[in-house]
């Protein structure tokens, strides 16, 4: 493949394999070491640089992401900048960086380029400083010696100093490299990467072999992990209604290659507790490239958006060539890691209805830690009561068995059931004796039974007005 | 004016920061470089009946294979026993050892063609845990005993009794940087290593040892890590050697670094212990007597471990006057990686230990235990350890009352009591510990170091010393420790990379001691050169060399003022000696092991920490919600670097005690060896609330570097606080409650002992 892209301001015709990684590609090709593998996995952050595109208002927009697990591919016409592109030409500091230095905020320095990149992002969105959003933007970034209070610091502090001028005043020079680019003719030779769904569906269709590549946190460790290689890769980044996410039809319809932190102002409109469990879905680096198509076609029993969906009664529209129809998401996963969508297919959009008023979405996400760890069980419930009787019931159920699930014979104890603990009592027991889970590195079956059990029983608590959360702040 | 007791920042911050601070794979890669790849055992325990690397040589871009048969000189790496090869020869001893070593034109290609191997064992039963190793009798090393006082009596006289056990699991280093090495051969035989290494001197060791060279023939340089922890203090050996094997028998650079999976599978982690503890003691809690019995989980071999266990058995007592104690270890031999040096080495192990059966005493009578830590601290008259030591300097009693007061913990411990009695799922726990941390290599011979100091003509600085930056900012307080004698800016203090070829003979930098060794023998070597320059100026100018002074970047002598770089000018041209070595070595510490009985540490660095949590107690979920620390770091060298260390070694041992856990399978493989399935704390694992203080009225009694105290690793231990505040949340489930609760507090464990509370188990 051939293409064309911004690095620190410069633009780069690179000649590479479509499975060439841009950490591997920055590091030994264009020899800037400053962006460091810590992990290969899109788990550490020390790899993260910033990916600059246009928004919908034709802006430049900076978005933090894992080098390590990126296709060098998915950088074609857009703009990259690294930890050697964020001081200025004369080598004052950015804040960001003078930040940190002022914070004491480095100590082995390993994963230092990895905090900048991701705090230069919110430095050019300006992002807020309460403690919740620091959290939430730096789950990504591991570091092992500060004990991350100075990195919390400095992000504060950075805010508020002067300077990295060069930045705002220089955006319009890739502004308007990037618009240039639209253009382009689209990737097609062994990274493809087809601008509309028809172009898209039909080199699918014809090439059901090639490796179908939404936002690349599962597929990048294919290469990193298996050491696998594709000759032919097939992006979905690119087609612009897949990424669309609009109200129709009484339903919230999502392009499948719509990132999740595209997704998620629009689920804290309708769903403000699916909106909780994307914050600490993998991480900020995670979500601005992994999309809810890419979560449906791994299928994986773990995926955290699954037993959401299924709880909210998602549909998924599928497209295999000219062929496009509709499927009920439960109806989607057949076996693990196996699903109804044929070789050559791909999903387009997954439609969520839209809430009715009296509809209430619990998730809850059991795992070791808060942030971007994979659930040893995630419960979804959404109940439709009117305050004494259930009326509707969906729990979709991650973890537990080999696909995501819903858990029917406790949605059957709950229909039509009065809205009272005894209920949810029976219903848990019903839970609990419908799933035969595994022992694994993150728990054991009879954890993972007892903790569904309690997040049936919390989601029926906050049904009924008493929701159950772990306090942040300390007593008085 | 006063160069240290400043907050400098960390010498590589604006490398650090601008990405230009440069690691081993950052290196400019010299021409005809091969990348290196390790090939791995995929059995725990078992002969191995043939191993064809036929498919390895074959794979792509492959240039040379390395076995044990290629090693020209012995096929180990152990550090202190010779028990450790660097390549399996006729069997495996545990999943993920070392089989092999594969050098191609790519990482990529070296990497697949490392799993090209066919490999077939014949399976033995592994030995996975202490407890089936401690069933098979099997170890690496005896046990070890260290006694005072009769016990026996003592137990049966007690007023109260209790027996009680713990488990608490390992923790993998997760330094970001992972083990990497480049080796490039010289035109006269030797070979240049570049190393990601705590410990320079013993690399070089070890790859002439392998390669039956003399060890002169090795120069080993390193010139930061990305984080270490102990984690490369032995385990960059096999890298070197692997990567040296290679580049002797191609003749070319070879780098070897490994991906975060091999890394993890491959070196070894802090040891997991089960500990067993009867106490007698009396109705206030005071305890008259304690048998404890440690079983470690060393894996496959010594490695660190016969002094690893060591301090587990050194802490076992913590802050705490035992009148009578057994303090009996086992080095549990088992097919697992070797476990190995992290943060505290053995300490964090013993120290857990002492304060769950602090806790378990004050649960029994139904006191706070805050009480009765406070009752049992050494004190006059009561200042013996169980290796009969005297504690001197013994500041946990004032600094102790000091943070229950700052951190309000009464008022704190009402007001969990009440919040308690209305939240049926949410329970919230308080804990307040102390950390009495024994400073110097238990190993006397290793607390010694040297330094090297150049003073060119234009009056900058070139200083060498044997210790190696790994993050923690040896290396700016060593600059300010020089820059101090002088009075010079820091800046004219250049820092040179580590080097075996400039300052020989290294220890390495561990036990906390890398500042307080290499500080002084900088010190020293400054002192030499200020000294020669001192009589020199005073020579010129008819003055006694006392009347000489430095001052803000002068040399001042009889109202005459010279700027420094005049006066190393003019030395020069008067043939003064500009280079100087500098040498120190530990006083007063003296350790009979066979007799158990000495003076093992130079002096205690003493922390306490107040930790506070909420608990879901239906899902076992939990959160660190306030945590108070003040911490004796003597006069602070660095009062920012310090605070940098302690915040930091608190979370990281909260992670060790709560979120980190190691799993292996049944067949011995080890399932969490990559960030998606360990889990170390992420910035939302901080509190929210997090007090962190130095001591103001530190300052260490001994005559340590400018009167500072190590600091390290003391402070990883502060976090055990938060597992006794986790347990304190559990115990209010039941009164007098002892919740069964093990380390790592994961919500599966904690879930379990809440569940086991309320049904009254």
């Amino acid at each position: 493949m051939r293409l064309r892209f911004l690095l620190n301001g410069a633009v780069q015709e690179v000649e590479a394999h479509p499975s060439r990684l841009l950490l591997g590609w920055l590091r030994e090709t264009a020899g800037l070491t400053g962006t460091k593998e810590g992990c290969g996995e899109g788990d550490c952050g020390a790899c993260t640089v910033a990916l600059g595109d246009l928004d919908e208002e034709g802006a430049l927009r900076w978005r933090a992401v894992n080098a390590c697990i990126l296709f060098l591919g998915q950088v074609d016409g857009k703009a990259v900048l690294t930890v050697e592109g964020v001081a200025q030409g004369d080598g004052t500091l950015h804040p960001v960086q003078q930040a940190l230095v002022q914070q004491h905020a480095s100590q082995c320095g390993f994963c230092t380029p990895g905090f900048v990149m991701t705090l230069f992002t919110h430095w050019w969105r300006l992002g807020p400083t309460d403690r919740a959003s620091l959290d939430d933007l730096l789950a990504g970034n591991l570091c092992r010696c500060t004990g991350y209070r100075p990195i919390l610091d400095a992000a504060r502090a950075a805010l508020a100093l002067p300077g990295g001028d060069r930045h705002r005043d220089e955006a319009w020079r890739i502004v308007r490299q990037l618009r240039a680019w639209h253009d382009r003719p689209p990737l097609a030779r062994g990274f493809v990467a087809p601008r509309n769904l028809d172009a898209l569906a039909d080199h699918l269709a014809a090439h059901p072999g090639a490796l179908l590549l939404a936002g690349g946190t599962d597929a990048g460790l294919w290469v990193t992990k298996d050491l696998r290689d594709y000759d032919h890769v097939v992006h979905l980044g690119e087609v612009a209604e897949l990424r669309r996410i609009g109200v129709a039809d009484g339903h919230l319809q999502v392009g499948a290659a719509a990132t999740y932190t595209d997704l998620l102002p629009h689920a804290q409109t309708h769903w403000p507790a699916f909106a909780d469990l994307l914050r600490r879905l993998g991480s900020e680096l995670i979500r601005n490239s992994a999309t809810l198509g890419g979560n449906l076609g791994s299928a994986s029993p773990i995926g955290d958006t699954l037993p959401v969906l299924l709880a909210l009664d998602a549909t998924l529209v599928l497209r295999h060539g000219e062929r496009r129809w509709t499927l009920p998401v439960d109806r989607f996963f057949l076996d693990y890691k196996r699903t109804a969508l044929p070789k050559g297919g791909f999903v387009e959009r997954i439609d969520l209805p839209l809430p009715p008023p009296d509809l209430t979405l619990h998730v809850t996400k059991v795992a070791k830690r808060f942030d971007q760890d994979i659930s040893a069980v995630l419960l979804a419930t959404a109940f439709r009561h009117d305050g004494h009787t259930i009326h509707t019931a969906r729990i979709g159920i991650g973890g537990m068995a080999a696909t995501p699930a819903r858990a029917r014979s406790a949605e059957a104890r709950l229909e039509g059931a009065p809205l009272t603990p005894a209920t949810f009592q029976g219903a848990a027991a019903a839970l609990a004796s419908e799933f035969q889970p595994l022992t694994d590195l993150r728990a054991s079956a009879g954890y993972r039974l007892e903790a569904a059990r309690a997040a049936l029983l919390q989601a029926g608590a906050a049904a009924m007005g008493d929701e159950v959360a772990l306090p942040l702040e300390p007593v008085a | 004016m006063s160069r240290v007791h400043q907050s400098l920042a960390h010498d590589s911050a604006v490398q650090h920061v601008t990405g230009r601070a440069r690691y081993t794979d950052d290196l400019p890669e010299p021409k005809g470089l091969l990348h290196a790849a390790v090939g791995l055992s995929q059995c725990a325990a078992g002969r191995i009946m043939a191993l064809d690397l036929g498919p390895v040589r074959n794979s792509p871009g492959v240039v040379a294979v390395v076995t044990a048969a290629d090693i020209p000189g012995v096929n180990d790496i152990g550090p202190v026993f010779h028990d450790e090869p660097v390549l399996a020869t006729d069997r495996v001893d545990y999943w993920g050892q070392a089989l092999f070593a594969v050098a191609a034109t790519t990482v990529e290609a070296a990497r697949r063609a490392a799993r090209l191997a066919q490999v077939t064992y014949a399976p033995e039963p592994p030995l996975l845990t202490v407890d089936q190793a401690l069933a098979a009798a099997s170890f690496v090393l005896p046990p070890h005993t260290m006694q005072k006082g009769d016990v026996e009596a003592a137990l049966a006289t007690a007023p109260h009794r209790l027996a009680c056990e713990l488990r608490m699991g390992g923790q993998d280093h997760f330094y970001l940087e992972g083990q990497i090495a480049l080796v490039l051969p010289q035109d006269d035989g030797g070979f240049l290593v570049y190393s990601s290494t705590q410990h320079p001197s013993e690399i070089q060791h070890k790859v002439a040892e392998v390669l039956g060279l003399p060890s002169a023939a090795v120069t080993v340089e390193v010139r930061r890590m990305g984080g270490g922890f102990g984690g490369k203090e032995t385990q960059g050996n096999l890298i070197a050697v692997l990567a040296a094997l290679l580049a002797r028998q191609t003749g070319r650079p070879v780098k070897l670094r490994l991906d975060r999976d091999t890394d993890m599978e491959l070196t070894g982690k802090r040891h997991d212990f089960k500990s067993r503890f009867e106490v007698g003691f009396d109705d206030e809690g005071r305890i008259l007597a304690l048998d404890a019995e440690l079983a470690a989980r060393c894996g496959l071999s010594a490695d660190l471990s016969a002094a690893i266990c060591d301090r587990a058995m050194f802490h076992t007592d913590n802050a705490y006057y035992l009148p009578a104690a057994r303090i009996h270890a086992h080095r549990c031999k088992t097919h697992t990686v070797s476990n190995t040096a992290f943060r505290g080495f053995g300490g964090p192990q013993g120290m857990l230990g002492a304060e769950f059966y602090i806790d378990e005493i004050a649960r029994q009578l139904g006191k706070d235990p805050l009480d009765v830590r406070l009752s049992n601290l050494y004190g006059p008259g009561r200042d013996t350890t169980p290796y009969h030591m005297q504690v001197e300097d013994n500041v946990l009693p004032e600094l102790m009352l000091e943070l229950e007061a700052t951190c309000r913990y009464r008022q704190r411990r009402q007001a969990i009591t009440a919040f308690n009695a209305q939240s049926p799922i949410i329970k919230r726990g308080l804990a307040l510990t102390p950390v009495k941390f024994g400073i110097s290599f238990t190993v006397t011979h290793l607390n010694q170091a040297g330094a090297l100091l150049h003073i060119y003509q234009d009056g900058s600085l070139h200083l060498n010393h044997g210790g190696t930056e790994m993050g923690q900012g040896l290396f700016v307080k060593v600059q300010q420790i020089v820059a101090d004698v002088f009075d010079v800016p820091p800046a004219w203090v250049h820092l040179s990379p580590t080097n075996t070829g400039k300052v020989p003979n290294t220890s390495p930098t561990a036990a906390s001691s890398g500042t307080d060794l290499n500080g002084m023998a900088a010190q020293n070597a400054a002192l030499t050169l200020k000294d020669r320059l001192a009589a020199f100026v005073a020579e010129r100018h008819q003055a006694s060399p006392e009347e000489v002074r430095f001052e803000q970047g002068e040399v001042v002598v009889r109202g005459n003022r010279l700027a420094f770089a005049e006066v190393a000018r003019r030395a020069y041209l008067a043939r003064i000696q500009l280079s100087a070595t500098g040498f120190y070595k530990t006083p007063k510490i003296h350790y009979d092991r066979d007799q158990a009985r000495g003076r093992p540490f130079y002096y205690f660095a003493c922390g306490a920490a107040c930790s506070e949590v909420a608990v879901n107690t239906a899902t076992g979920e939990h959160r660190t919600t306030r945590v108070d620390i003040l911490h004796d770091a003597g006069r602070s060298l660095n009062p920012a670097i310090d605070q940098g260390q302690i915040e930091g070694g608190f979370v990281q041992g909260m992670g060790w005690l709560t979120s980190e856990e190691l799993w292996w399978n049944e067949a011995g493989r080890l399932m969490t060896h990559a960030p998606s399935t360990y889990k170390i704390p992420t910035a939302r694992d901080v509190p929210h609330t997090f007090h962190v203080s130095l001591w103001e009225r530190g300052e260490n009694h001994e005559d340590t570097i400018h009167r500072s105290k190590a600091v390290g690793e003391p402070p990883l231990m502060l976090a055990i606080s938060v597992f006794l505040a986790l347990r304190d949340a559990l115990a209010s489930l039941r009164p007098h409650s002892r919740p069964k609760l093990d380390a790592p507090a994961t919500p599966e464990r904690i879930l379990w002992a809440a569940k086991a509370l309320r049904e009254g188990r």
